[in-house]
Parts: structure tokens; sequence; C-alpha cells
């Protein structure tokens, strides 16, 4: 039985790692709070302090320590605050989510957005949305880590 | 190993009605590495940062975590405590458990697990800080302005007034800008041009304001201190330093054009200055509408030109200039109201924005200052006036109140009055608003001495009938149709970021609000300041604007470049990247992805086998780079690390996360 199975079972919650660029999407998170909006606890905020900052890598560990959707956001195309960041990101998360699908994974678990420092409501939407997203789709089998065990 | 100590903040109830602060408090004393945990009522109080210092001497705390407000926020306020108690500032993280969690969760069962995350995923982070030298960087004593309206010229006499040089870059041959084509403002009535032109004098003169005039902004680089910009003058045509502005030249041309000054009201040569007072006096030849440029003949401004000022030859110069500060105030557009068919605008010509109204009461304006029907040349006796063409219209997405309107419109209708003393004006508006120093008495003026009769309505249809148009509309306080024949119809068009101005924005490194107007970085506490350190902005470009408010706005701008500039060295990024030059394998693919230039390639010697082996590899510049960590995704083999954010300090915080 996959771990998937046994936590739908218990009232499970999926886990969503959002890494968001210091200066948009960061800031539009902010505004989501100062404007009192709302969207699941699930979702979890690291800053890095550009898309362009985004290792796959970093993906990859949130996946295998058992994340069950990760989403990526960042300045709206153009406007990055350190001009190209944005467009690196663009190119590299892309080929990175082919390659994931192609590894047998769902593409649907990794996302890509551009949130801007004045679209709160965009950013509570985003994250309400994947994670309303990963809830149907169920919990991270497939990549996740055995031996890296959730703590209760 | 690491002694953390992490403190939990109430925000007053902001952060503890939703997240319970014991609990939090509890959890983060068995994050590895922390040694002590404490919390405080508001810990960005000087009390709270108190307890922060004296906890790191009493308990030997070598890095902090504190879970407060966003980092943008409070960080370096919490970093300079850290500093005062004797750390590295970077020895502390922010867990935001405030923005990102207090405030968009309402249950505190919800944001207490979730604050915990945070707080652990900062202490795995703050873990593996290391303390980092912030780098000096030097300041270019010279402000750029892109904008030559009221804005830009307080700001530059400011700034010129405090020592430094400036430059001003208008993109018209005149600086004045929206001021200049105003005839009278509110709440005063005084003449626009008496008080705008002996401050265009004054720049002109100053000698440490430099105007660049007929030129646009090409490209901007570099960072605070150290912006490097490349400006272009258009071709004149005129040279400028012969030129005495005898006006023999616009006098004697033969071809003519719709003026821009006058919003195509009237006609202009094609060699022209856009209006009487403008500064420099020196002409431009507008090579689309010149018969020389386009047929090759007549040249008759040249032959007539007594210090032969004019250069059919000149080309576009690309000025390139590095300056230490760079103000933004570059204005606002009109809405064009045509997009609202039922207005008629651009249909009849005694349909007219606010602006083109403005004009014929100017005496260089199109009617030479009479107020008449474009239509028939009649001084008109019903006028209407329509507020909130494209304001408050959340049908077309135009949420904002342009918030001029109304007291142009007020000054317009007494104008009006003192000019055709029987006209009578009729004002449909939503709310009149007139928040401001003297405008409410302004207004009422308008209303019980001037005859303005106040409708609380819309307009629905405006038709031409006979010699005159016919405006629909309802009085929603007596609930009336009302029909109104009238002379002419004046549009509150809504005012609207320039047209380029996300283009500017992106050069310059300002991002914008939905409406395209420039961002302030705080809506309260920083509101000439941009995201973009150095990077300031004043007037209408932030958003609508009267002339009192831009003016303040752009001294406070300037004080903030002055302050800018009158320091010896300015504190650079310590959040650089860093090549491990050992494992760089020299393909040097970061130099490829780097925005600032900032990595270079250079030649290392080392030891191979007894002997020296010469290798390329990548090094970067740790004052040029701005921490972006583009480089160190691209790296293939991980030898490039953004201090700050290392790989490590990141996957530490998934881990902490996931946990």
């Amino acid at each position: 039985m996959s771990v998937g199975v046994k936590e739908k079972a218990a009232g499970w919650e999926p886990l969503i790692v959002a890494f968001c660029c210091n200066w948009c999407s960061y800031a539009g998170g902010d505004l989501a709070g100062t404007s009192r909006l709302t969207y699941p606890s699930n979702v979890k905020v690291i800053r890095v302090p550009c898309s362009g900052r985004m290792n796959p890598m970093f993906v990859l560990r949130a996946f295998q320590r058992g994340a069950d959707g990760v989403i990526v956001a960042g300045c709206h195309p153009g406007d990055c605050h350190y001009s190209t960041g944005n467009y690196s990101a663009r190119r590299r998360l892309s080929a990175f989510k082919r390659l994931v699908e192609f590894a047998g994974f769902e593409p649907e678990r990794f996302e890509v957005r551009w949130i801007s420092s004045s679209e709160g409501d965009k950013f509570a939407e985003e994250m309400t949305g994947i994670t309303e997203r990963i809830k149907a789709l169920g919990p991270n089998g497939k990549m996740r880590d055995a031996r890296w065990q959730k703590k209760a | 190993m690491a002694r953390t100590g992490v403190f939990v903040c109430h925000c007053g109830t902001n952060i503890a009605g939703t997240v319970d602060i014991d609990q939090s408090v509890e959890a983060s004393r068995g994050f590895p590495g922390v040694v002590h945990a404490g919390e405080y009522r508001y810990l960005c109080s000087e009390m709270g940062q108190d307890l922060i210092k004296n906890a790191i001497e009493e308990h030997n705390l070598d890095r902090v975590v504190v879970g407060t407000c966003s980092p943008r926020m409070h960080e370096n306020t919490f970093r300079k405590a850290a500093a005062e108690a004797g750390l590295n500032p970077y020895m502390l993280e922010v867990a935001n458990i405030r923005e990102h969690c207090s405030w968009v969760h309402r249950e505190m069962d919800e944001a207490t697990p979730k604050a915990i995350a945070l707080l652990r995923a900062a202490a795995a982070k703050v873990a593996l800080n290391d303390p980092l030298d912030i780098p000096e960087l030097d300041v270019e004593k010279r402000a750029l302005i892109i904008g030559g309206g009221i804005a830009g010229i307080q700001a530059a006499l400011d700034i010129a007034e405090a020592g430094y040089v400036v430059d001003i870059v208008e993109r018209e041959p005149s600086i004045g800008g929206r001021m200049a084509q105003l005839e009278k403002t509110f709440p005063t009535l005084d003449c626009s041009a008496c008080i705008l032109t002996p401050k265009m004098v004054e720049a002109a003169q100053h000698p440490n304001v430099n105007l660049i005039t007929y030129s646009e902004i090409d490209e901007v680089k570099g960072f605070v201190g150290q912006f490097d910009v490349k400006i272009r003058q258009k071709a004149r045509s005129v040279d400028s330093v012969k030129c005495t502005g005898c006006g023999i030249c616009w006098e004697k041309c033969p071809s003519k054009a719709p003026s821009e000054f006058e919003m195509g009201m009237a006609k202009r040569k094609a060699i022209y200055v856009p209006f009487p007072q403008a500064v420099p006096n020196v002409p431009v030849i507008d090579r689309d509408n010149c018969l020389y440029f386009k047929k090759g003949r007549c040249q008759i401004c040249a032959k007539e030109c007594p210090p032969e000022a004019i250069d059919f030859e000149q080309q576009d110069v690309v000025i390139e200039r590095r300056y230490g500060a760079i103000i933004v105030a570059t204005g606002f557009d009109q809405l064009d109201p045509s997009i609202y068919g039922e207005y008629g605008y651009g249909q009849h010509p005694d349909i007219l924005t606010g602006l083109e109204f403005e004009r014929l009461f100017n005496a260089s304006g199109p009617t030479g200052g009479k107020v008449v029907r474009l239509s028939d040349g009649k001084p008109p006796r019903n006028v209407v006036f329509i507020q909130c063409i494209g304001s408050r219209d959340k049908a077309r997405g135009m949420n904002y109140c342009s918030k001029i309107c109304c007291m142009f419109t007020a000054k317009q209708a007494i104008l009006l009055k003192e000019k055709v003393p029987d006209a009578r004006s009729y004002v449909f508006y939503i709310d009149v608003r007139t928040a401001g120093k003297g405008y409410e008495e302004f207004q009422r003026r308008a209303a019980e001495e001037y005859d303005v009769a106040y409708l609380r309505g819309q307009v629905g249809k405006i038709f031409p009938e006979e010699d005159h148009l016919v405006v629909h509309g309802v009085d929603s306080l007596s609930g009336k149709i009302v029909e109104i024949k009238a002379d002419m119809v004046v549009l509150a068009a809504a005012s609207i970021a320039r047209c380029d101005a996300p283009e500017v924005g992106r050069k310059v490194g300002i991002n914008s609000d939905s409406y395209h107007f420039f961002n302030e970085a705080h809506p309260k506490l920083r509101p000439v300041e941009t995201h973009t350190a150095g990077v300031f902005i004043a007037g209408a470009c932030q958003a609508p604007k009267d002339i009192p408010d831009t003016v303040a706005q752009a001294s406070a701008a300037a004080v903030k470049a002055i302050g800018l500039l009158s320091k010896e060295k300015l504190q650079g990024e310590a959040c650089t990247a860093e090549v491990i030059q050992d494992e760089c394998s020299g393909c040097l693919n970061c130099i490829a992805v780097c925005p600032y230039t900032a990595i270079t390639e250079v030649e290392i010697e080392e030891r191979h086998h007894g002997g020296t082996l010469k290798r390329t590899v990548a090094q970067v510049n740790p004052s040029l780079c701005q921490g972006c960590g583009s480089c160190t995704a691209t790296c293939r083999s991980g030898s490039i690390n953004l201090k700050g954010f290392t790989n490590e300090q990141i996957l530490a915080e998934v881990d902490a996360i996931c946990l």
C-alpha cells in the first residue's frame, strides 16, 4: 500500500511549499496579509531573492522530503527586479517540469506563477488554487524518500 | 554548534490573536541549535529590541530568529539590534508569522502549526548563516530627473540648491509639462504660467541644473550611487548654442501641423516651440512635416535665420552619464474619452475634454483666450460638465478616483462665468470630492456664487440637434430624467498613467500598480522611494495628484536624493554571489545570465602533478553583484553560491518545513 492511500484515510492535508521571489511574489504575499485575504495554511513560503535563484534541486528536495505540491512565484516577465532573472527561471523551470513529467511524476504538482507585489488577491487565489488541485490529486507518493520519516 | 535565540512577537493581537505564542515558544525550544526562546508584545519597540540584545549577552547567543512581521518591514530593525549586541547583522533570520500566517489564517489550530513550521525553517536556516561584510560603494554626486514638469523642476531646484549637479531629461522640446497647459490653478485662481514660468527660467539659469530637452532615456544600468544612463538627445535640427530664439524661423515656415501642446486644436509650424514661454526657447524641426525633409526643397528657415543656427544635418546624440540618484517624474496622460460611445467625443467639435477646454481660456491657446464653440465661434450659453469619465468605473476596470477633476471642473465653471457672464454651467457628478486646503470653500463658491448647477447623476447619451447638443441624463436625487440643451460639453476625462509608463518603469526598475502608475516602496511610510534603491518617484506618475501634492512630493524626493548624494560612501549588497574557484570548471555560463556584468573570467594558477597549470575560472565583483542568484542556478558544478541564500540554507529551510 502506498503512503498516499494510508494518509488519505486519516484526514490527510497536503503540504505545499511556495518559493517566492523577494521583490514581487513575497511582497504579494505580504499584501495578501495586509489585505486580510485568506488562503489555506497548507502553503508555506520560502523566500528567495529572485525566481532566477531557483535551482530545480530545491523543488526535488521538497518532493523528496514529503511536499505534495511546489509552486515557484516570481515577478511578471519584464518586471524582474534584477531585470532578467525570471526569464532564466521560466526557461529552466519549464524544461524541468517536462523532465519531471518524463520521469513519470505528476507535473500538476509543480507550478510556476507570476505574481506582482500589487497582486495580493492573485497570491491568495493561486495558493488556494494549488492547494485545492493537490487535494484532489492526493498525496505525493512517487517522489517521497521513504528514509525521510514524517514526524508524528 | 549554533547557539540560537528565538523571539516570537505578539504584535499586540495581530499575531497573538491567531497564533498561540506560548506553544510557538515552547516548540522553538526544541529546534536544533536553539538555546533560548522568548516572546514579547512588540518586539520592534525599543523594549523589545532591548530584550533581544540582553538575551544575546545573557545566553551568549551567536544567532537570532525573530518571529514577527514580514522581513520587508522590520528585518533591518532587528539586524541593527543584533549588531548593537555585538553580532554580525546577518546572523539573524526573520520568520514571517504575521503577513504570511496570522493575517491570512483565521483559526488558531491552523495558524499555530504553520507559525511553528516557519520558525523551524528560520532556525534551520540561521544555523547555517555566516557573518557577512557590507561592501562600501562610491556615490556619483549627480542626480538625474526624468520629466521636466512641475515635479521635475521643483525637485531639480531643490537638489541644485543643496549644491549638487542635476540633469533634467525632458521628452518635449520645452520643460513645463502639464502645468504649462493650464490657464489658472485651483483654489486660488493663480495664473498657472505666472507661477510656473519663473521656476522654469530659474531651472534654466541655475548653474547646477542642466536641461536636456527633446531627449529620452535609452538605457539605465548600474545601481544606487552609480547608475549608468544613456540619454538619447533627438536631433533638434537647430543649434541650441547659436539660436537666439528670435522666432523668425517659425514665422516664415510655410508648413503647418497639428500642435501637440494644444492637443490638435490648433496648428503649429514645422519648426516650432511648443508654447510661447518655452524653456529653452529654441525651436525644433518636426522632420515628418518639414518640406525640406519631406521633399528636399524649402530651407526658408535656414535662409532667414540671422545667427545661422539651423542645422539640417544634425543627428541624434547619445549622452552617457553616471548618476548617483534618479527621480522619475513623468506625469500623466488624459484618457481618450472616445472609448465611451455615449458621450460622442471625437464626433462633434463642441464635446471637449477638461484639458482641451482649459486651453480655450488661455490667451495663447487655439482661440486666443476667447471661450467660444469650436464649431461656430460663438460663446457658449449652456455648458455641461460630466465628471468621472473613466474614473470610478468598475465596469471598465478603472476603479480609482482621478482626484483633480471635481476641482478643475469647479474652476472652469467659475472661469467660464467670468469670461461669459450669461453662461450657465451644469455638472453631472457621482460625488463631489473636495479634500484639500481651501478646496471645499472653492467648490461651494462655484455652486453658490457662480450659479453652477450640480446634478447628482450620470449622462446616458449626448447627440447633436440643430446647432446644439442634447444631453440626456438622470438626476438621481430628484429621480428625474434631465434633458439639457447644451452649447458645449466638457468631459472630465480620467488621469491615466503615461502610455509608455511600463517601458520607463522597466528601464529604470520601478514596478507599477494595475493601472501602470508607479509603485512607491510603502504606501504610507516610503511614499517617494521605490523598491530600487536610489530611484525615487514624484508627481502624477505615482497616482493622480494636484499641483500642491505634486510639488510636496517632488521636494520630498529631492530630499531623499540629496540625502543619498551627501554620503561619502554607500553600503552595498552583502548577499552577493561567490565562486568557489577550485571547483569552477570555467564554462562561464554564469557570465551570460548575470544582469549586472558582475562576473568576469580570470586565469588562476593551480598546482597540478608537481607543476603549475593555468586555468580560466569565473570571478564575481561583489560591488557590482546585486545578489539575484541567477548564476548559482546556472552553474553546472554548483560552484557558485549566494551568500545569505546559499544552497545549503535553502535546502535546510525546505527540510525544516517538510518535517
